[in-house]
């Protein structure tokens, strides 16, 4: 009688070994990386506008006219915007290709998706730097305190 | 899917109900993330009409509604780092199970906090 051999756990075993490509490796990865930034950005900004001071009530857009009068809440911003649009935008990549098995019905979610992720991310950017903390004309009631100040 | 009913971390139990929670919150958030975004946009319309919305925030009704952001975005956040650790770390698959608990517990110390100063905020006190 031959002995039976047992591999040691975890060796030669692969459920699928050539459709494995590059851009989903990255797309591994950078859920993982971007999840660990994103951990900072997020816990910082709810911090700042929802538990310091007087948190959600404080709000207003003298509030954001404060904060992105600094360089520093710019970044912050667009980063987190990037990376959890980027994030959850793949996050939902891998849903609809886990739920939607017709390709039809596929590749119209992915579609309504991409363009969805697009739209938001370039409007969100432009926001931030096109942004007028002081706009002509308005109730000056309602602007920053450094409007007046010149 | 694994067609195994043992030799998975991922058939009942903590492992997929955790990914089962992780992504309805991932979900969740994503679809907050996009109106949110449009939200902030309407600083590019007027003060008038951005207070008029960001007003809307400040609402016990929206004020839970922030509670329940918070405990999802808090969840996801943990028990991500948790699949982190379990990809990336030796002792991370053996230690899963201990990992889910050690997410559960870090969630509630944040929401046992976080709930009372909302609630503050809220209704003034
Ligand atoms: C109820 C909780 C939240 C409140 C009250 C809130 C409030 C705000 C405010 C006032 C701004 C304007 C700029 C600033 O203050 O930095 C802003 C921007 C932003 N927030 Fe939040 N936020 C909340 C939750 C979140 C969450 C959970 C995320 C991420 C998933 C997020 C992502 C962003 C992004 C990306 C921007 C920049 C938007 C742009 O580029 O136009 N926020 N938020
Ligand atoms: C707070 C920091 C965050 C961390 C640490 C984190 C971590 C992760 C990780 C590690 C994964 C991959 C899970 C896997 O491959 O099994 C994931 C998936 C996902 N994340 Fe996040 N994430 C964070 C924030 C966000 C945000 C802000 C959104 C929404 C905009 C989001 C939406 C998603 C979605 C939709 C998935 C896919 C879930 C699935 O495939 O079941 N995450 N997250």
């Amino acid at each position: 009688m031959s002995t039976t051999s047992i591999p040691a756990p975890r060796t030669g075993y692969s459920r699928h070994k050539s459709t494995r490509s590059k851009f989903e490796m990255f797309a591994w990865l950078f859920m993982r990386i971007s999840g660990v930034v994103l951990v900072i950005l997020i816990f910082g900004h709810l911090f700042v506008n929802l538990w310091a001071g007087e948190g959600v009530q404080a709000i207003d857009f003298g509030f954001v006219a404060g904060k992105w009068a600094s360089p520093f809440w710019q970044i912050w911003d667009l980063l987190m915007l990037w990376l959890a649009m980027l994030h959850g935008t793949n996050g939902l990549r891998t849903i609809i290709m886990d739920y939607a098995e017709k390709p039809g019905t596929r590749m119209a979610l992915q579609m309504i998706l991409y363009i969805a992720s697009v739209i938001v991310i370039v409007l969100g950017t432009l926001v931030i730097f096109t942004f007028d903390p002081c706009p002509a004309g308005a109730d000056p009631a309602l602007l920053a305190s450094f409007c007046s100040a010149a | 899917m694994a067609k195994a009913s043992t030799g998975t971390l991922y058939r009942g139990n903590e492992g997929m109900w955790s990914w089962v929670a992780h992504r309805v919150t991932g979900v969740g958030i994503f679809f907050f993330l996009l109106v949110h975004v449009l939200d902030t946009a309407l600083v590019r319309v007027s003060p008038e009409a951005y207070n008029a919305v960001i007003g809307t925030y400040k609402t016990p009704f929206m004020a839970i509604g922030e509670i329940a952001l918070v405990a999802a975005i808090a969840f996801h956040a943990f028990n991500g780092l948790r699949v982190i650790l379990v990809d990336f770390s030796k002792s991370g698959p053996k230690n899963q199970k201990k990992l889910f608990w050690g997410v559960i517990i870090v969630w509630l110390i944040i929401m046992i906090a976080f709930i009372p100063r909302q609630l503050m905020h809220t209704f003034g006190g």
